[in-house]
């Protein structure tokens, strides 16, 4: 109504809310600072709050709530991994997700699909047997199906690809998909309401660091005191680790997604294809959201490329030739922030105070709940929560890696 | 299209070229503590800025050094190796 939108906008107290309160200045201490504004560092002040009392927080972020890999992802959630490390934690993560709506009391149109991660060569099948039989030993729904279980599934595929025949699937019934920036400005709100403190446009500048304890935190509106920081920046971390002076094997690889015009519903599950180097979803709205592999070579910046568009719109073409008058609406890139191993890098650092919650590649968003989680239980306790003793980053120098290449994304 | 020119080459698009990382000193395995071969073997320079790469024109196999700002992905120079980095 329009007299209703006009009254709101001369209105001297707005009567609704907003998702956050406005916090003039940053207080001279916290008990715990957040750097990173995202899903996984706004899940963590939430549950330092709800699961642990600790709620003098204050959540730094240099742009805006969920603007960098929280809204950048494909919004897929899944936790057929590959490793017992992965596996185990991605699935407390889908377990943590069901709820969060109710959590919340904010829909997050949170939508169970199925997720196929088709095998178009015999190599391919082998590790779909072996993701399906470690899936199945930890309770995940997983297993291992033909091609016509595709074809009833995806009506619309074209089986043979052009010239990769898919031979079969590691069918996930779980998999689903959800609206990412909602996820972050649920977390930030149910943070928000426990006490915790939300700073956008604010970037940190330094890292106070005396006789080996994390003392404080300069940023670009002051200097406040802290003994313990989270980092959690994604593909900032390198820039955010350098101030603290620790060395990790995490490198900056973009990784570019796109969606296309809104049509029809016509695609339900989620599709990977590691061959085609593509995955596809259709989103509540009606855009086909889809991937690629990574880019190539390192870089630190988000912008998005004309060979991306081509290559992945012509893979998409031998999976499904009927989409060839459908556009591409937008793209875009974000830092992906690798590992070797393709496991993230989480909790304790030699720095004491300094916890890291990094490594999240490509795989980071189905992990925003359990990341927050355990980040918090590793905080609040200072010791490692039991579900990410595998990937702290000592496993580098011990030469113990935690191989989740083969699960974690597609065409490495 | 991206364009890297080759030393040898010329300017070809970037499709044609292998990226194989940032040129690091590999120290002497022979001397070297455990954990400084660890640290060769795994740890980045994650951080943007200039950096001396190797890339390899994959059509004729010519490898070469580009100095590349990571951050603006421009390249600055690229030339060939010739025994000092």
């Amino acid at each position: 109504m329009p007299w209703r939108l006009l009254r709101f906008g001369v209105a001297k107290k707005h009567p609704e809310p907003r998702m956050f309160t406005y916090h003039e200045k940053l207080k001279p201490s916290y008990d715990v600072v957040i750097i990173g504004g995202g899903g996984h560092g706004l899940s963590s002040a939430y549950y330092l709050g709800k699961d642990h009392g600790i709620t003098n927080v204050a959540v730094l972020e240099k742009g805006y709530i969920g603007g960098g890999n929280t809204g950048r992802n494909t919004t897929i959630i899944r936790s057929n991994y590959l490793t017992p490390e992965g596996v185990k934690f991605y699935d407390e993560s889908v377990n943590l997700w069901q709820d969060l709506s109710q959590d919340f009391d904010l829909n997050l149109f949170y939508a169970n699909r199925g997720h196929f991660t088709l095998a178009h060569t015999d190599s391919a099948m082998r590790t779909m047997r072996w993701r399906a039989e470690v899936n199945k030993h930890y309770g995940v729904d997983s297993e291992v199906v033909g091609p016509d279980f595709v074809k009833r599934e995806a009506p619309m595929i074209d089986l043979s690809c052009g010239h990769a025949p898919i031979l079969g699937a590691l069918y996930h019934a779980p998999g689903s998909v959800a609206r990412h920036d909602t996820v972050a400005w649920g977390y930030g709100r149910g943070a928000d309401m426990r006490g915790a403190e939300i700073h956008q446009q604010t970037e940190v500048l330094g890292i106070d660091v005396q006789s080996g304890k994390v003392k404080g935190v300069l940023t670009s509106r002051g200097y406040i005191s802290t003994n313990k920081v989270i980092c959690a920046v994604a593909g900032y971390t390198p820039r955010i680790l350098n101030m603290v002076d620790i060395k990790t094997p995490i490198y900056i690889h973009p990784l570019q997604a796109m969606v296309s015009e809104p049509i029809k519903a016509w695609l339900n599950p989620i599709l990977v294809s590691g061959s085609l180097h593509i995955y596809i979803s259709q989103s509540s709205r009606g855009e086909l959201v889809m991937g690629a592999s990574l880019d190539p070579y390192e870089v630190q910046s988000t912008r998005s490329t004309l060979d991306f568009v081509e290559g992945l719109s012509s893979h998409m073409l031998d999976m499904f030739p009927f989409l060839s008058n459908v556009k591409v609406m937008r793209q875009w890139a974000g830092m992906a922030d690798m590992t070797p191993d393709f496991a993230p890098i989480m909790g304790k650092t030699p720095v004491e105070g300094f916890y890291l919650d990094s490594g999240w590649g490509t795989w980071g968003f189905k992990a925003t709940p359990v990341c927050g989680k355990t980040m918090s239980y590793t905080v609040a306790n200072d010791t490692n929560h039991p579900l990410i003793t595998g990937f702290s980053l000592d496993r580098f120098r011990n030469y113990s890696l935690t191989g989740e290449k083969g699960a974690a994304s597609v065409g490495h | 299209m991206k364009i890297l020119t080759c030393p040898i080459n010329g300017s070809r698009p970037v499709s044609e070229f292998y990226y194989w990382g940032e040129i690091r000193p590999m120290p002497n395995p022979d001397t070297c503590s455990d954990d400084e071969w660890a640290a060769y073997v795994f740890n980045r320079n994650g951080a943007p800025g200039v950096k001396k790469e190797w890339w390899c024109h994959t059509a004729s196999n010519i490898w070469f050094i580009a100095e590349r700002d990571t951050e603006k992905d421009v390249v600055l120079r690229t030339y060939l190796f010739e025994g000092e980095i």
